[in-house]
């Protein structure tokens, strides 16, 4: 059963493989001059302000548990689109129900604001 | 392929009716309160989320008049299932009822808290009338995860916000038990329907020590949810700091529906090691009682007292369980609607009694209620009562039955046990009667009136226990009726 | 060594090595890091058992949500403060009892338990297997989860969002 994974397969070595090679390549290449502004982090040429780990706001938080619930809603969704055909109209029926409880959901977090950014 | 083949029936819809009623409730609670503008008082969504369980209440009795299995053996409706519904849909409209003038005293009536409500009871019948462990992880899931939030409704209350967070990992941590249990069964049985479970493992067809273990692991995640020790380590915190209405709806109701699909799945399911797991669920049991009393003894707070009592409670509840009889499950069913009357009536008067920020829940704060607030103290007084078991009330009967069930079932140190914990038990139920009869109020100011729910709730579980007391064959001929499974 | 037993001792190396590091690596970054690799590692073995729908939401799920709220969440608290606390896996020689005993449980009852015959399964993908099991036998849970995934947004929203 594997050989159907093969251009799978060759594809991840090749993902692996480039990165790597292009690394190496890169690095046989230049020529290794130190600076202390190198070890710098790069923000677009400002000078970095402060740690990297500053606290995130809790928005983000709110936004990405949102994000995977639908997320979860989305992937019971495929079954029923593989068989779309054959389960007919009671299969529409099934995931309008579906859709509809978590549209319901989503008109409610819409409306209390905790879409809104600011 | 033929999707016409697996078209619901009509009597699939009927057997399923309480849920339905109750998700579509909650549904249009949602969409109303989305509707309506915030920072007003949402009373009229509470009246109306009170209107959607007494339509489930109605439909409990449809249900059972079309028993059977529906929509491929997933719900099952039996007197069984129509018993504990009925049970936790009374402890969701007690929790209602007391819980718009709480609200509104907290300044935070929102619908959210109603119809948090309604999923978290549609959670309880799911898993009342579950046949199949499948259902039964979903209605937990669902009945677990909005009483998480209602813990932490109010979210400026930092006693609260512990309470949910405490509530949330520990009940999240019992609900990996239960599911890795369930997956072992399936992989031992290739089977999550319980009846399929118990032919597979009648039959010896799949092994029986990973079943052994598998239900040894399930074991552990009810026994969280039923608070029985040593897994009640989460109930004082949470019943202590969750909103008061809401201790009382988490002691009761809940805790009912895990009672129920504890004796479903045991019972059914498990039936062929039944010896395996008895002496477990004696040392549960025995810990449990053990536990709650004596804990109880040195609480101040009453909240808290209650919730130690609260875990007692349970543990005679597993003694009947222990029996695994016919007769034990029929006490069990007796008991745990026994409890919830007095329970709830009990946190009923609390709920009051705790005035805004609820800052007087110390037994100091009791002192002199008989003088004050005679009413009050009295329908407290038939609770606390009962919960001592005290004969003319519920609780007497309830205790009598399910020590009467282990001695039937040769239990003899169980129920000896037993009934020393009540016995000490007895002396913290007294020291409220005690601070409310035999002292002077603290202070003279003039007591608030009692808001019309919770003196309907406190006049309503009063009145049940009473009546329970003087004809106890009212609940329990129909417990005894309906005490078998579908096997 | 067969090419499945190669690629099942490889993902099962990742799904171990990943856990292992998740547990022991003092950055939460980088343990959350070492779980998304250890979480392949299963996608793999899904795959291995010809259960392409686990497959996907394996990787959509897991790795493509769950993991990335667990980066927020960690980003949400503030990690300096943790750093001078003393860290509770001191306690791992406790854990890696536990574990043993748990493990040696295990195999004891594996060997004396009466396993169902395993099933090979259909060589074609099983999306569409999943889908009858889910649209027809298992049509109500399959509603219950929606309603499921309601109390869920209707909880996070209410316990995260800004105070009225």
């Amino acid at each position: 059963m594997l050989e159907g994974y093969l251009p799978l397969f060759v594809f991840l070595v090749l993902c692996i493989a480039f990165p790597l090679a292009a690394l190496l390549v890169g690095k046989a290449l230049r020529p290794s001059v130190f600076a202390p502004a190198k070890l710098e982090s790069y923000e677009c040429g400002i000078e970095a302000v402060g740690g990297a780990r500053g606290r995130y706001s809790v928005r983000f938080y709110l936004v990405a548990i949102l994000f995977v619930i639908f997320d979860v809603e989305t992937v019971f969704l495929f079954p029923w689109a593989v068989r779309y055909k054959q389960l007919g109209w009671f299969g529409v029926a099934e995931a309008l129900v579906f859709l509809g409880i978590l549209v319901v959901g989503y008109v409610w977090a819409y409306k209390k604001g905790a879409l809104e950014w600011v | 392929m033929n999707p016409a083949a697996f078209y619901p029936t009509a009597t699939d819809y009927l057997r399923f009716l309480p849920e339905l009623i109750l998700t579509i409730g909650g549904v249009l609670l949602l969409v109303l309160e989305a509707l309506t503008g915030d920072n007003k008082d949402k009373s009229s969504l509470g009246y109306l989320a009170i209107a959607v369980v007494l339509g489930a209440m109605f439909a409990v009795p449809v249900a059972l008049a079309n028993p059977g299995t529906s929509f491929n053996g997933m719900i099952v409706s039996d007197g069984f299932a129509a018993f504990f519904r009925m049970v936790t849909l009374l402890v969701g409209l007690f929790t209602l009822l007391c819980s718009t003038s709480y609200l509104s005293r907290e300044k935070a009536n929102t619908g959210e808290f109603y119809l948090l409500v309604l999923f978290s009871l549609a959670g309880q019948g799911i898993m009342a009338a579950s046949n199949e462990l499948i259902m039964v992880f979903l209605g937990l899931e669902i009945a677990s995860i909005s009483s998480y939030v209602l813990a932490g409704f109010l979210r400026d209350d930092k006693r609260g916000s512990e309470a949910a967070l405490k509530y949330f990992l520990l009940g999240s941590f019992a609900t990996a038990f239960l599911l890795y249990g369930i997956s072992w069964i399936y992989g031992v049985t290739g089977a999550t329907n319980l009846v399929a479970i118990r032919e597979s493992l009648a039959a010896g067809t799949s092994g029986n020590s990973m079943a052994v273990a598998a239900a040894a692991l399930m074991l552990i995640g009810l026994a969280f949810k039923v608070s029985a020790a040593p897994f009640q380590a989460w109930a004082p915190d949470v019943y202590q700091g969750a909103p008061a209405p809401v201790s009382g709806f988490l002691s009761a109701g809940p805790k009912a529906a895990a009672f129920a699909i504890f004796l479903r799945i045991f019972q059914t399911s498990f039936e062929s090691f039944s010896s395996r797991y008895e002496p477990v669920l004696w040392i549960l049991a025995l810990a449990t009682m053990l536990v709650g009393n004596f804990s109880a003894l040195w609480q101040s707070n009453v909240k808290r007292m209650l919730a130690y009592s609260s875990i007692a409670h349970a543990g005679y509840v597993l003694v009947a369980v222990t029996t695994n009889s016919n007769v034990g499950t029929a006490a069990a069913m007796f008991y745990l609607a026994a409890y919830a009357l007095m329970n709830f009536g009990a946190f009923a008067a609390v709920t009051h009694l705790a005035g805004r920020g609820e800052s007087h829940v110390t037994i100091d704060d009791l002192k002199g209620l008989a003088s004050k607030q005679p009413v009050v103290a009295g329908l407290l007084t038939v609770c606390l009562l009962s919960l001592t078991g005290v004969p003319l009330t519920a609780g007497f009967f309830g205790k009598f039955y399910i020590f009467k069930a282990a001695i039937d079932n040769h239990l003899y140190w169980l129920s000896a046990l037993g009934l020393l914990n009540s016995a000490i038990a007895a002396y913290y139920y007294l020291r409220i009667l005690a601070a409310m009869y035999m002292h002077e109020p603290k202070t003279t100011d003039h007591p608030e009136p009692v808001p019309g729910g919770i003196q309907l709730t406190m006049w309503f579980s009063a009145a049940g226990i009473l009546t329970l007391g003087v004809f106890p064959g009212l609940v329990l001929d129909y417990a005894n009726r309906f005490a078998t499974f579908v096997k | 060594m067969t090419l499945e037993a190669f690629f099942f001792y490889a993902f099962t190396t990742l799904a171990l090595g990943g856990a292992t590091l998740a547990i022991t690596r003092r950055s939460a970054v980088h343990a959350a890091i070492s779980l998304m690799v250890s979480l392949l590692g299963v996608a793999g073995l899904y795959l291995l058992l010809n259960a392409e729908f686990l497959f996907v939401s394996q990787i959509i799920l897991y790795i493509g949500g769950i993991l990335l709220l667990f980066l927020f969440v960690i980003m949400l608290v503030n990690l300096d403060a943790g750093r001078g606390l003393r860290q509770f896996h001191q306690r791992w020689p406790l854990g890696a009892a536990v574990t043993a005993i748990a493990g040696v449980a295990f195999a004891i009852l594996w060997s004396r338990a009466k396993l169902p015959p395993s099933q090979t399964m259909p060589d074609v993908g099983n999306v569409e297997l999943v889908a009858d099991t889910l649209l027809q036998d298992y049509l109500v849970p399959f509603e219950v989860v929606s309603l499921l995934l309601l109390v869920a947004v209707v909880g996070s929203v209410l316990l995260a969002r800004k105070r009225a």
